[in-house]
């Protein structure tokens, strides 16, 4: 197996982009991200996109060859296609990105990811995004998304005996992160007493436990030793380690609703690979589509003990100064979260962090990246892990 | 100077509290009162529509100043009683102003008032007619449960404008208008639909915030030069925004705000303000007043109240303000009376 590196990052701002398309959003991020890698299109050789729900909330489906003709890359005859995996289609797009050159059969690889969802009403977006979960055991019984993430906070709660103040300590962090990201959806400070006291969606969790429905696009350009000796970037990027792993699909059918199999398991695999473990780790993006989801995820990880991970931010972990970084970006919650793009954006803030170009939001030292995209309650997970080499 | 010769408004008397439509959906009311920035709403009476309210808010403007020689009544509205048959012709033979004279009914969703002010502007100016009279008023519609049935409100303002004696100039008007689906209802559909947040920054805002940019950079005014100000209400949080945006303070906007207490009575909704801001204003007062209807455009207005004001007997009519807090509250089940959503059998 080859190396494989990141050589270029493009995204969108995320959020709410009225007078963007789908194919404009994913232009826009595609053609930063060949500028960036300083290379000509020509040079690309595959695309794998990352998309989940455009057959829904436009009606197009075919995303990869609609990527690469608006890229202008259909005339090089390239491969092109899309991955879905729910709000992992990003994440699992860059594994199959990576998979690709690690095998050796591409140097060079455009992954991308993109989502539109303003085109269609709020009560829609929910329909649709919930698509990810069972749709004949969890949804058709009203098992939405959020609601499922309701119950497992119910019993995070239960089972632990931890605090809904604690559990309102992601959504707090992030904002506070997203607040220096340019590319933020919402660049807003919180208080634990906003999550709190914020529209109820499903019981505990309020309007700020939730990621937002966001619109945007994000692009990596992933190539091999040759290529990244060709090209001398000024910090080499390396994918050290990229995993997925999956679950059951609703939550009735496992053991623990606390557990999350895929997480640890991807997160195991991908730290094994680059023969590393998390106490190496300095900055990780958690897939915090809910704050219980990012918890569970930073605990399931190794990175707090179970239960306590709202406790650790209350003192200060997760902070960009702290010993650990988490969600530089803002998170799914503050940056925002277009799904085929969200696991895209994660490393891609990753490589700001590693390159150190995150500006008020650098991490100090940052030489290791974990970021963890995660599907529904937790049914596919993929963690990669990224090192300056 | 085309302007303002009389004016006059109606809000019908019935009201509905946020809470009471609030506990019927199960709803958090202090949820939307915060979100919304709406309290109530006014509500017609069984026997009140667009018609009615134009002619009650006409009658008041003449009530205050008989105004002879009229060669054009336009109603602008949403919610014309008939689909075929124009609500204009009624109000002209109520008034007495039938036979010689134009009408016709107009319909720009929330600013088919000022749309009309800006035709009965330009006929006066013309020379064609030497005075004109513009309404904008609504009984509008927000299907049970939806969002829009916290805000969904009636009540009309009159306009008579002139050349002579007018107690408001009008010295500039300005407009923009694209085609933006944010609000619409098709021909034999009992409700509207939208397009949730699509309402606001693409729709609402922009073209709101453009009119009332581009009306202080052709007047060469800035926020500060202006008594007041009033922007079309949807809600509360929208004009209060925007204003915030523009740089205009609470104190300009906060007498023309009216929506918190009535609702969104469409058509009638920003003119409504205007007309309440007309109430108190003085001589050589500036007023800067935009309107926004869904679909989707805004026109803007430089207004300046003239010393015609100080004789003006305002006093022969209720003011705005005075009409708002002599409501009456009906629970929601008189409320579904009285807006005819109870299906009756043969």
């Amino acid at each position: 197996m080859r190396d494989v590196y990141i050589i270029g990052i493009g995204q969108t701002k995320y959020g709410e982009h009225w007078e963007k398309s789908l194919r404009a959003l994913v232009v826009e991020a595609g053609l930063k991200a060949i500028e960036d890698a300083n290379i000509y299109s020509k040079e690309i050789q595959a695309i794998f996109g990352g998309n989940m729900s455009a057959g829904s909330t436009i009606y197009q489906d075919n995303i990869g060859s609609l990527i690469s003709d608006f890229s202008g890359l259909s005339v090089n005859r390239i491969p092109a296609m899309r991955i879905e995996n729910g709000s992992a289609s990003g994440g699992a797009a860059v594994h199959a990105g990576f998979v690709s050159v690690a095998s050796g059969f591409y140097d060079t690889v455009l992954v991308g990811g993109v989502e539109k969802l303003t085109d269609v009403s709020m009560e829609d977006q929910a329909e649709i995004v919930s698509g990810e979960v069972d749709q004949e055991w969890e949804l058709f019984n009203g098992g939405t998304l959020a609601g499922l993430q309701a119950l497992m906070a119910r019993r995070y709660m239960h089972e632990y005996g931890a605090k809904r103040e604690e559990i309102a300590m992601l959504p707090v962090l992030s904002h506070e992160h997203g607040s220096e990201n340019p590319y933020a959806h919402f660049r807003n400070r919180i208080k634990v007493e906003d999550v709190i006291n914020a529209t109820m969606v499903a019981d505990p969790l309020t309007m700020l436990d939730m990621a937002p429905a966001s619109d945007g696009a994000a692009v990596l350009i992933l190539a091999s030793e040759e290529k990244v000796r060709q090209i001398k970037p000024e910090v080499k990027i390396k994918i050290s380690g990229s995993a997925m792993s999956s679950d059951f699909m609703s939550l009735q059918s496992r053991e623990n609703l606390l557990e999350l199999k895929a997480v640890r398991d991807s997160t195991e695999k991908a730290l094994k690979m680059s023969k590393s473990d998390i106490k190496r780790v300095k900055i990780v993006e958690t897939h915090d589509s809910s704050s219980i989801m990012g918890l569970l995820i930073l605990e399931e990880i190794g990175l707090f003990p179970k239960g306590k991970a709202g406790k650790y931010l209350e003192e200060g972990y997760g902070h960009k100064d702290s010993r650990v970084a988490i969600n530089t970006s803002g998170g799914l919650k503050a940056k925002g979260h277009p799904m085929g793009a969200t696991g895209i954006g994660q490393i891609v803030e990753s490589v700001i962090q590693l390159r150190g170009k995150a500006e008020k939001r650098q991490v100090h030292n940052a030489d290791m990246a974990l970021a963890i995209n995660v599907a529904g309650t937790g049914s596919a997970s993929i963690s990669h892990v990224l090192e300056v080499v | 100077m085309v302007g303002i010769v009389s004016y006059g408004s109606y809000i019908p008397r019935w009201r509905i509290k946020v809470e009471e439509i609030a506990r019927v959906w199960g709803e958090d009311a202090e949820d939307i009162k915060s979100g919304l920035f709406i309290y109530s709403k006014s509500v017609p009476g069984p026997d009140e529509d667009t018609a009615t309210i134009s002619v009650e808010a006409l009658r008041n403007a003449m009530n205050r100043k008989s105004v002879k020689d009229v060669g054009a009544v336009y109603v602008g509205s949403e919610s014309h009683p008939y689909a075929v048959k124009p609500t204009s012709t009624i109000v002209a033979e109520a008034m007495g102003f039938t036979p010689e004279i134009t009408a016709a009914d107009y319909e720009f969703a929330c600013k088919a008032g000022t749309a009309a002010m800006q035709s009965v502007m330009g006929m006066v100016e013309s020379g064609m007619i030497k005075n004109g009279i513009a309404i904008g008023a609504d009984t509008s519609q927000g299907a049970p449960g939806d969002a829009l049935e916290y805000s969904a409100a009636a009540g009309g303002t009159a306009f008579i404008i002139g050349n002579d004696n007018t107690i408001a100039d009008i010295k500039r008007t300005y407009s923009v208008t694209t085609d933006t689906p944010d609000f619409w209802r098709r021909e034999g559909q009992d409700y509207p639909r939208h397009g949730g947040r699509f309402t606001g920054e693409p729709a609402y805002f922009r073209h709101v915030t453009s009119v009332a940019k581009k009306i202080m950079e052709l007047m060469g005014t800035k926020p500060e030069d202006y008594t007041y100000a009033v922007f079309h209400q949807p809600n509360g949080k929208f004009p209060t925004r925007a204003a915030r945006m523009l740089g205009f303070k609470e104190s300009q906007i906060k007498q023309g705000l009216i929506v918190p207490y009535i609702g969104n009575t469409y058509s009638g909704s920003m003119i409504t303000g205007l007309s309440a801001i007309l109430d108190i204003a003085k001589p050589e007062d500036r007023i800067l007043a935009v309107s926004f209807g869904s679909g989707a455009g805004s026109d803007g207005f430089h207004i300046e109240i003239t010393k015609n004001m100080e004789d003006y007997r305002r006093e022969n009519a209720k003011a705005v303000w005075k009409q708002i807090e002599s409501g009456k509250y009906i629970d929601y089940a008189i409320y579904t009376k009285f807006k005819k959503k109870i299906k009756m059998g043969d």
